[in-house]
């Protein structure tokens, strides 16, 4: 190991990488764009509903429930029936998600203190929307007097569950997704910047030219890590601040903690890259390989979507070899619930196991022989 | 004189296709030594072997007493290399390039300032110094290339075919770069598959199929050839090769250029023979002059007499 060397594939690498606008684009405007958008795109919060009322009661207490449910903000009133006929096409054509019926008498019976039965026709096709839909409005009607019914589900004096929520009291889901988030797109984008790198060399014939010289595989390796470490963990840091400044996600851990853990999760990532870039020697092939490589099971396999816990035997087996696994659990650790390493060592220990194995991979992988 | 490299019976195996086949020489310190032959004479597979490149599947190599096998990485703080294609970063400027190999090579200071001075001017590069190298004409980028394979100044210089793609006066003063590097006690070693060039060379390793066919200055290799050679002038070359071939006081027939070169055994009956052999066929035959042998000559006639085709 030459220091010197080292240092010259990495400023080399560097000047490449400013000249490349492909590059610049990855390494700087992706990670914070795709934070953004997946931020706002991703959300499991149901606000808004489009509904439709079919008001066949037209007195003081049926648009009292209405208003009722309009002012909790998760429905929005937009468009008014005056029969049964228009219910199927509305919901059919997908103008509305739902349509509350209230029925002639609804305000005799609930001065009658008779049960008063309103109907909410929900569109089932999008199952998850509308379930919360349905407890949501079952939840205002309930509100709005004891005595409404909603669904023909009689609703007794409610029993209150004492239910508390930790780390996040308000269940945004917003606060899990951004620091998950965080960690799916930097393995991507880890991957897929040191994608290129050798993959370029052996094309334009330079990786002849360097295994020629006395430069060594490990610092040719290192040299081109080092400046997308950099890059890294600079994303990591812009990530962070649009994660805490426009979607509200607390920090609550250590900003050195994340540093040091962001760092091993990106020297395992970056090699991985390396290693994918060297095996293929071809730049268009290693971007796709990388991809596929990373997004899928970062997406899917890390507990970042779906709970690991709730994952077939077999399929928890194999989150335990995808590295996103760690990091968005050392993410949402850090950010919600302010922990140390007194927790997170598993994943440190498993981070380092995975730098380990990258850089090893990376390394073996570039091959001096030249053909 | 020492022995820069020498080589031992150099063999390198791909599957069952033999690239390099057993080749045996040494050169001596400060000789420009050429490999001519065809592509896929195992010149390259030759050369890579010696810089470390490639391994050599068994046989010896010794680079300034160092074994290829073994000290690789001393051997490669010895040598300088430029490899068949351009091979320095388009996207970084002439200055950054040679910053790189610096650092790669361990040059710095004094000696950096003083060796960067050496290959701006020697590629003719004064106040380009902040361009970047793919935008220079090729030419520029060769003499650069050559300049950051030299920056450590090695005792041993490994070319593989240098000059390929660049012009004749480009390709010329290249070559007074060679003999400059050469002159001031750097060993040369270079492939080329153009015959003039080879003329430049000290010795010359002719090889074809893997072998080293011969081995001697240019002079004394053509001087293998004590046959008379005509030139035949011919409208038609390949089919006058082919109408020669076996034909009767002809050892060899071979094209050369856009006329044939016969190898016989008695110029004079040659002569008088050959036209009315060739109009027999339906050829118009030109001048027939008998000239001095070629090293091309020499090095059709060495392959098929050692019963080898010429490939390429």
């Amino acid at each position: 190991m030459d220091a010197v060397r080292l240092l010259a594939i990495a400023r080399k690498e560097w000047i490449q990488l400013r000249r490349d606008v492909r590059s610049m684009v990855l390494a700087f405007a992706l990670p914070v764009a795709l934070l953004l958008f997946f931020g706002y795109a991703i959300t499991w919060d149901v606000h808004d509903i489009r509904i439709a009322v079919l008001d066949q009661d037209a007195s003081r207490q049926s648009r009292e429930l209405v208003e009722a449910l309009e002012a909790s903000g998760y429905f929005h009133v937009t468009q008014r029936l005056s029969g049964y006929g228009d219910v199927d096409a509305r919901l059919a054509r997908g103008e509305v998600r739902g349509v509350l019926v209230v029925p002639p008498g609804f305000a005799r019976d609930l001065a009658a203190g008779r049960d008063a039965a309103v109907q909410l026709l929900v569109d089932g096709g999008d199952a998850n929307t509308a379930t919360i839909a349905v407890s949501y409005a079952e939840a205002i009607v309930a509100g709005y007097s004891r005595g409404v019914v909603l669904q023909g589900r009689r609703i007794e004096i409610p029993a209150r569950a004492e239910a508390r929520v930790w780390y996040n009291p308000r269940l945004e889901s917003r606060w899990m997704i951004v620091p998950g988030l965080i960690a799916v797109i930097m393995s991507v984008i880890a991957a897929m910047l040191t994608a290129l790198t050798i993959a370029r060399e052996w094309e334009r014939g330079t990786m002849e030219q360097l295994a020629a010289t006395p430069v060594g595989r490990l610092e040719v390796v290192l040299g081109k890590l080092v400046p997308y470490l950099g890059i890294g963990l600079f994303d990591v840091a812009m990530a962070t601040l649009a994660g805490t400044l426009v979607f509200g996600v607390p920090l609550r851990g250590g900003i050195l903690l994340l540093g040091v853990l962001s760092l091993l999760f990106l020297l395992g990532a970056l090699g991985l890259g390396i290693f994918i870039s060297a095996a293929l020697r071809s730049q268009v092939l290693a971007m796709q390989v990388s991809m596929v490589a990373t997004y899928l099971p970062a997406i899917l396999l890390s507990g970042f979507l779906f709970d690991i816990a709730g994952m077939p035997a077999p399929l928890r087996l194999v989150t335990r070899i995808i590295p996103a696994r760690y990091f968005v659990a050392v993410t949402r650790g850090i950010f919600l619930k302010g922990v140390g390493l007194e927790v997170l060592w598993p994943q440190a220990v498993s981070m380092i196991v995975f730098a380990a194995v990258g850089l090893a991979l990376a390394t073996r992988s570039f091959r001096k022989e030249i053909a | 004189m020492s022995d820069a490299v020498e080589v031992r019976d150099l063999t390198r195996r791909f599957g069952d296709f033999v690239a390099v086949d057993h080749v045996t020489f040494d050169v001596r310190e400060g000789e420009i030594f050429g490999f001519l032959g065809p592509n896929g004479a195992g010149k390259t597979t030759t050369i890579k072997m010696l810089t470390g490149l490639l391994a050599p599947t068994s046989g010896e190599g010794r680079i300034a007493g160092l074994d290829v096998r073994r000290d690789a990485a001393r051997i490669r703080r010895r040598i300088g290399y430029m490899s068949q294609r351009f091979s320095l970063y388009a996207d970084l400027t002439v200055d950054e390039n040679i910053d790189l190999f610096a650092g790669l090579y361990g040059v710095r200071g004094d000696r950096l300032a003083a060796r960067r001075r050496w290959v701006v001017e020697m590629a003719g590069l004064a106040g380009r110094e902040r361009q970047l190298t793919g935008e220079l004409p090729l030419g520029f980028k060769q003499r650069l290339a050559l300049g950051c394979a030299v920056l450590h100044q090695p005792p041993v210089l490994f070319l593989d075919e240098p000059t390929s793609g660049v012009d004749p006066a480009a390709r010329r003063s290249f070559w007074e770069l060679i003999n400059s590097l050469s002159a001031a006690g750097t060993t040369v070693l270079l492939s080329t598959h153009y015959i003039e060039e080879a003329e430049y060379c000290n010795r010359l390793a002719l090889m074809n199929r893997g072998r080293l066919v011969a081995l001697d200055t240019p002079p004394r290799l053509r001087a293998l050839l004590e046959e008379p050679i005509l030139e035949v002038r011919v409208d038609d070359a390949p089919r006058a090769v082919e109408a020669l071939a076996g034909a009767p006081g002809v050892l060899e027939a071979s094209m050369f250029g856009r006329t044939v070169h016969v190898l016989v055994s008695d110029a004079a009956g040659a002569r008088a023979s050959i036209p009315a052999l060739l109009e027999a066929r339906g050829l118009r035959v030109g001048a027939i002059a008998p000239v001095r042998a070629s090293l091309e000559d020499v090095f059709v006639a060495l392959v098929r007499r050692a019963g080898g085709a010429v490939e390429g």
